[in-house]
């Protein structure tokens, strides 16, 4: 049952990103700008850049040109980069590692914070606790996360604790080539040193990241507490006499956390964009900068990956969070399908 | 009902216009949401005089006050060449504020339109008009918006495209989700029956029943744009320099952190500040009106 629902959903998972590369692709080449004029420099003659033309295949009509690229795609060739002179793909699988581990501990960091905190909060709602993480979740909603992130770098750097830039001390020597995430490889190559090193430089981008993510997370997790609070059951297991603590951890948390997981595969998209802006503050050596400096110089393959991977990590978490969604809550295995 | 009581009832109840603006006084976080919205305004719109140093808004430069420390004289410090941030503050808020009304002028008109037309009409409009919205609600915003404003050129005007491109579609599925279920009302069938035009049923049925949810995400909405800008500013992608903008200003005096904090610090706060008062009052319209967003 949840398998066919799955393999729908993927479907048009699949449609969404291939509408995705077609909008792009037309953004990419209808606007002015000449690439190859770009990437050759101002000095170029014009046979140079007629020359990249034919090579990039720029020459030819746009509907093959897309379906040139899309070919490629598919084969894990998104073209060379003008920026760097390499393949597009082999820049990204340098960059992506770092992308993913910090925006996959930003979502730990978000569940661990907020889930517990939005317990708190719903269990004693209406007092100062409650106050208390309202004025907290509205600040991390409508605080830019470039402010978070400088904010953070400032104090952190009054106390001198936490290192401000970069994902490992050089001075180690370590390489993660294992999940090639640092945090995970240093586990299991079992360096300790290596291990909390890379916490300390993974926290504070994470924390700025996790910003509005917690403060939604939190309200969220909140109500759908309060909610299930006032179900029948709920009341049964009260009138039996069931300790309070564990009607709250073993019954009503596990239906309350279905509305918390819906809005974090959501999440997940803001976290994407705004790791540009935070990788960016921090220095990690992310798929953001690489990004950034792709815009800038007009490097239209390296975009165009960079939006794809997004979009493919949107689409591959919303996924999951379905799969955790229906393992959670046995009824809408059903009732989806 | 008889004429008497008629005539009672009216004059014991009062009308929803004003039930609803007293809901709205008594919640104290809409009414801050409210002056704070009302003081960026005041600020943009009086800043040629409100400023302490007009001049400053442009390409001013005086080396000799530079990275001075917030005081008396500037409240917000100086910036590395000099400039009072607070005069640029006030101006940056002008910049924001058209950005506002510039992505929001064009995007919630569009997103209404579709969406009106796609929770209206069944069929190939709405699979065509949903599902193009889909594809762009699938991408995150800022990569999308940071593509966009790429293969343009980074500039004002730029930015307003790419934030309008994206921003649309929020509206499209807001204003789609409310007119679908109103469109299966029977006061629409009977409309229809009455022989009244598409136009009218779309117009005059549907959409007065959509303003309360769009007037709501709009004023949410404006805080998130000048958020986004100020975002692709960061990154210096958005307004370039000299031009005060909020985002450009963080940019340029995070350089000079920590030990000059207030060149970073001072535009981020008035970018929160902003933020906030939107933020605030959108949700006390959202309790006010009782709309779900």
């Amino acid at each position: 049952m949840i398998a066919s629902y799955l393999v729908r959903r993927a479907i048009g998972f699949v449609f969404v990103l291939f509408g995705l590369s077609v909008v792009i692709f037309v953004v990419a080449r209808v606007v002015p700008g000449d690439p190859a004029r770009i990437a050759l420099g101002p000095l170029a003659t014009n046979e140079q850049v007629a020359q990249l033309h034919r090579e990039m295949g720029f020459d030819k009509p746009a509907a093959l040109q897309y379906f040139d690229y899309l070919g490629g795609v598919l084969h894990g060739d998104f073209g060379r980069s003008l920026l760097t002179n390499r393949p597009v793909a082999a820049d990204i699988a340098e960059a992506l590692p770092a992308t993913l581990e910090l925006v996959l501990f930003t979502l730990l960091l978000i569940m661990l914070v907020a889930v517990p905190a939005g317990v708190l909060a719903a269990r004693w709602h209406n007092t100062w606790i409650d106050n208390a993480s309202r004025l907290v979740s509205l600040l991390g909603v409508v605080t830019p996360g470039f402010v978070v992130a400088l904010l953070l770098q400032l104090f952190a750097s009054l106390f001198n604790f936490f290192p401000l830039t970069g994902r490992l001390s050089p001075d180690l020597g370590f390489v993660p080539d294992i999940t090639r995430l640092a945090l995970v490889d240093a586990l299991l190559k079992g360096r300790l040193d290596v291990f909390t090193d890379a916490l300390s430089h993974i926290f504070l981008p994470a924390l700025a990241l996790s910003a509005a993510g917690i403060g939604q997370v939190m309200r969220i997790t909140r109500s759908s507490m309060l909610d299930v609070a006032k179900r029948d059951h709920v009341e049964t297991l009260r009138s039996f006499g069931v300790p309070g603590w564990v009607i709250t951890l073993e019954y009503m948390l596990r239906l309350a956390c279905i509305a918390p997981l819906t809005i974090l595969g959501l999440e997940f998209a803001s976290l994407m964009g705004n790791a540009f802006i935070v990788e960016l503050v921090f220095a990690w050596p992310g798929f953001a900068s690489y990004g950034v400096r792709a815009i800038l110089s007009k490097d239209f393959n390296a975009v165009m990956a960079v939006v794809l991977m997004s979009g493919l990590f949107f689409v591959v978490a919303n996924l999951l969070i379905d799969l955790l969604i229906g393992l959670i809550d046995p009824r809408l295995r059903v009732r989806r399908t | 009902m008889t004429a008497a009581s008629d005539v009672a009832r009216v004059v014991d109840e009062p009308s929803n216009l004003t039930r609803a603006w007293r809901r709205f006084l008594r919640n104290p976080a809409a009414v801050i949401g409210a002056l704070i919205v009302i003081s960026v305004v005041a600020a943009a719109v009086l800043a040629p005089s409100l400023a302490s140093y007009p001049a400053h808004a442009g390409s001013f430069v005086d080396f000799r006050s530079r990275h001075l420390a917030p005081s008396l004289v500037h409240f917000m410090g100086t910036d590395n060449v000099g400039r009072d941030i607070f005069s640029r503050v006030l101006f940056g808020y002008r910049i924001s504020l058209l950005l506002v009304v510039g992505v929001l002028g064009v995007a919630v008109p569009l997103g209404v339109l579709f969406g009106l037309l796609a929770g209206y009409f069944a069929g190939a409009v709405e699979t065509a008009v949903m599902g193009f919205t889909n594809v762009m609600l699938a991408m995150p915003p800022l990569v999308m918006a940071l593509a966009i404003t790429a293969v343009l050129s980074p500039d004002l005007i730029n930015s307003m495209i790419a934030i309008t491109c994206l921003w649309w579609t929020w509206h499209c599925r807001l204003v789609y989700r409310v007119a679908k279920s109103v469109a299966a009302e029977d006061f629409v069938e009977a409309a229809r029956l009455a022989g009244a035009s598409h136009m009218h049923v779309l117009f005059r049925e549907l959409l007065p029943n959509c303003t309360a949810a769009i007037s709501v995400k709009t004023t949410l909405d404006a805080g998130f744009v000048i958020l986004f800008g100020a975002s692709l500013s960061f990154l210096g992608l958005g307004v370039q320099p000299p031009t005060p903008d909020l985002g450009t200003m963080v940019a340029t005096g995070a350089q000079f952190l920590p030990e000059m904090w207030w060149e970073a610090v001072m535009p981020g706060l008035a970018i929160l500040y902003a933020i906030l008062g939107f933020n605030l009052l959108g949700d006390g319209l959202r309790d006010m009106m009782d709309v779900e967003i």
